[in-house]
């Protein structure tokens, strides 16, 4: 793209390089080009005043249901990745469990093509670890990694065979991908709608423990010691499974893990109403696992904070509250949720907040992005970590309008979004 | 004769004291005070001494909206009503237009829309009452949903034991069986517990959930624990349709560890009142010897339903209560 653009005033934050300073940057042709204390501006540049916004790398968000194809009444392309756009989000990971599931390159090629035809933001897909996400058969991973999977998961579902998961996580050393994994023991889970504790049993409704996620979590660290793999645990929602992936890792075992903002931002009071907004699987949890959460965040434990954007029809959360679908539309709220949530409240600094969703994703992909710096691809984000906003969800640009977070009032405002150097999303004004 | 007024009799007996209700709903009686359950309680006890009919509800129109099968709460809320000179209506669930996919919502709206004046709702899932409340400006009234709560069964089991025992705290009540999936168990704990008894609960450690404890039972572990001295005895029916299987390894190991008999009775007080909320599935969690015996309150608990349901359906519908 041959237009230029010259952000001025900005704070420049990069935690990859430790950079945070301010600082003019000129992107042109789709790179940065120059990053100076003052740059002067020429003709024809497009001028955006970033005095008192931060200048930070593109996000990166690990964990995205975009839904294509099979689901396009939830969301489409067009509507996912405009959303991302909007949460300041330049790449994103798609996971599998579309219809039909991303256990082929077709479907993986497909998701690539898609996006790219929208282009709004880079979307990576994830392939399925098992054929059909039936957890029976380990896919052609390597078709899929050949054809654009930069990891592979049956997320939605554990892959509850431990053979099958030895086996699949050995075999992907071979091409030296992620695997993430939605740890949940289906057994222990089954019939569960939302934590297991004193919260359910006065509801009267079927709890799910949080053994069911650590077993799982405690498992795939034991495979992932045994196969050399790289293991990323996805969605972390307890203490317990905290403590184990802190354990593993003082251990020397390769392993990483995310944790979604709604768990670290809220408990299962959520549901104390039968509020199917709050409905999600892993369940929004207790007192104690939010700040286990917030602890793993702070002390290096969890590396990655990912929306695990679910976008559901109303049709599917208003309903009672067994048969609500699970999940929280996310896109729009995570970088709101990162500075009120932990920011704001003393648990990261607004460096090591956006490392959760630049350089930590991007050196668990091994890919080149979440940087900043001269002659890096300008995925960038401007935001104004200080302006708030009220979550309406009616305003979103994702169909998926389900989030327990409406009327919230959230710090951290995106401005602006730039892909390749093109400006994707900005603020209206006026 | 003279049209006679529930609400007349309760205003010569309590005064104003019905201002304390200002419910639109009865979803639980987790949410009641203790003022609030004891005035439903004084009304019931109105209601019970003086015979029907009244007519502080005529021009009502009271539907029952039932998802789940009942017998005793049905057809109590339907005499309670007509005794009050409301209209019933009971939807019959498999024949109305719910088989052919219609929404909760839509149905609960389309009877507002026909004129109900309040709804009585049974329901497999747990909130759905709370979600219909929300829906609707008319009253609700949780006939049963789920494994949450079943508050009029709440009061009418804790009118009985008033009625017997001639007050509720200090008294220790036994409950026993499949707590865990028991909304009876949820309701009858929540209003002992606010009324000051000391409330034990009884079971196989699968269907007895530790955390009920947060809720104001004591668990206990053994039949002496849990039957010595008790008061009151509340027999569960075992949930079968609510659990997943797997809980206990037979029916019959259960009845051989946990049916309330003559054995286990005999370490109650000699004036223990035996309960159950019905249906008794005889042989399993009740020894029909017992359930037929001296000690039974079982067939009083179902004439007091009446008498509660009607203090309940007035307190939310007649000028008295919260629409007054």
């Amino acid at each position: 793209m041959g237009d230029s653009i010259l952000i001025k005033g900005g704070m420049v934050i990069d935690p990859k390089s430790g950079l945070e300073e301010k600082l003019d940057v000129l992107i042109s042709d789709g790179r940065i080009a120059r990053m100076e204390k003052e740059i002067t501006p020429s003709e024809g540049w497009r001028l955006v005043d970033a005095s008192s916004h931060i200048v930070a790398p593109g996000l990166i968000d690990m964990h995205v249901h975009l839904r294509e194809p099979g689901e396009e009444e939830k969301e489409t392309m067009e509507s996912g990745l405009m959303a991302a756009a909007r949460g300041g989000i330049t790449t994103l990971c798609s996971m599998p469990n579309t219809d039909p599931v991303a256990d082929n390159p077709i479907i993986i090629r497909y998701v690539k093509w898609r996006a790219e035809e929208v282009g709004l933001v880079e979307v990576l897909p994830v392939g399925a670890i098992t054929k059909g996400l039936k957890g029976e058969e380990i896919s052609e991973i390597g078709s899929l990694v050949a054809a654009g999977a930069v990891a592979i998961s049956d997320d939605g579902r554990p892959v509850m065979n431990s053979e099958v998961m030895r086996r699949a996580m050995e075999y992907s050393t071979m091409f030296g991908i992620p695997v993430i994994s939605h740890c949940e023991d289906l057994f222990l889970s089954a019939g569960g709608h939302m934590n297991e504790g004193p919260l359910s049993t006065s509801l009267g409704v079927k709890g799910i423990p949080s053994e069911a996620e650590e077993i799982m979590v405690a498992r795939d660290i034991l495979l992932a010691k045994l196969t050399g793999a790289k293991l990323h645990i996805a969605h972390v929602s307890t203490a317990g499974s905290v403590a184990l992936i802190r354990m593993a890792k003082d251990m020397g075992i390769k392993v990483t893990a995310e944790t979604a903002p709604h768990y670290f931002s809220l408990t299962e009071d959520a549901v104390s109403q039968y509020n199917t907004m709050a409905k999600v699987n892993p369940p929004l949890r207790g007192e104690e696992d939010l700040e286990a959460i917030r602890k793993g965040l702070a002390d290096g434990t969890i590396d990655v904070v990912a929306s695990d954007h679910a976008p559901h029809s109303m049709l599917d959360k208003d309903v009672d509250f067994e048969r609500a679908a699970s999940g929280i539309s996310g896109l729009e709220t995570c970088l709101g949720l990162l500075i009120t949530s932990l920011v704001d409240k003393g648990v990261l600094t607004l460096k090591e907040a956006i490392a959760k969703m630049t350089c930590n994703p991007a050196s668990i992909l091994n890919i080149d992005r979440g940087a900043i710096g001269v002659g890096k691809r300008a995925d960038i984000v401007v935001f104004d970590p200080n302006a708030s906003w009220i979550v309406d969800p009616s305003r979103f640009a994702s169909k998926g309008k389900n989030t327990p977070f409406s009327g919230w009032r959230l710090k951290g405002k995106v401005k602006m979004t730039i892909f390749k150097g093109r400006i994707v999303w900005e603020e209206k004004v006026g | 004769m003279d049209s006679r007024y529930l609400g007349k009799l309760v205003e010569e007996e309590l005064g104003d004291r019905t201002r304390i209700w200002k419910r639109k709903d009865l979803i639980g009686l987790g949410d009641l005070s203790k003022d609030e359950i004891m005035l439903v309680m004084e009304i019931a006890g109105i209601a019970r001494r003086e015979p029907p009919p009244f007519v502080d509800l005529s021009g009502k129109k009271v539907v029952t909206l039932f998802y789940e099968p009942s017998t005793r709460t049905r057809t109590s809320f339907e005499v309670a009503a007509k005794a009050l000179g409301a209209e019933v209506i009971n939807i019959a669930v498999e024949t109305s237009s719910v088989q052919k996919g219609e929404s909760l919502g839509d149905t609960a709206k389309t009877l507002r829309a026909i004129g109900a004046s309040c709804i009585v709702i049974r329901h497999r899932v747990s909130g759905v009452p709370h979600m219909l409340s929300k829906m609707l400006d008319i009253p609700v009234i949780n006939g049963g949903d789920g494994m949450h709560e079943h508050p009029t069964q709440g009061l009418l089991d804790l009118f009985t034991i008033i009625q017997h025992k001639g007050k509720v705290e200090g008294l220790k009540v036994l409950i026993v069986g499949d707590i865990a999936h028991s909304r009876v168990a949820r309701s009858n704990i929540w209003a002992l517990s606010k009324l000051g008894a000391n409330v034990f609960v009884f079971g196989p450690p699968t269907l007895v959930p530790k955390w009920v404890e947060r809720m104001g039972a004591k668990i206990c572990r053994s039949p002496e624990e849990a039957f010595r001295d008790a008061d009151v005895v509340n027999v569960l029916r075992m949930q079968f349709e609510r659990q997943r299987g797997g809980l206990i390894p037979s029916v019959k190991e259960f009845s051989r560890l946990f049916m309330v008999d003559e054995e286990k009775l005999s370490m109650a007080k000699e004036d223990v009142c035996l309960m159950h909320p019905g249906p008794m599935n005889r042989g399993i969690e009740i020894d029909p010897a017992v359930a037929d015996g001296r000690r039974s309150c079982i067939l009083e608990q179902v004439e007091n339903g009446v008498a509660v349901r009607m203090a309940v359906l007035y307190l939310l519908l007649g000028e008295g209560g919260a629409r007054g």
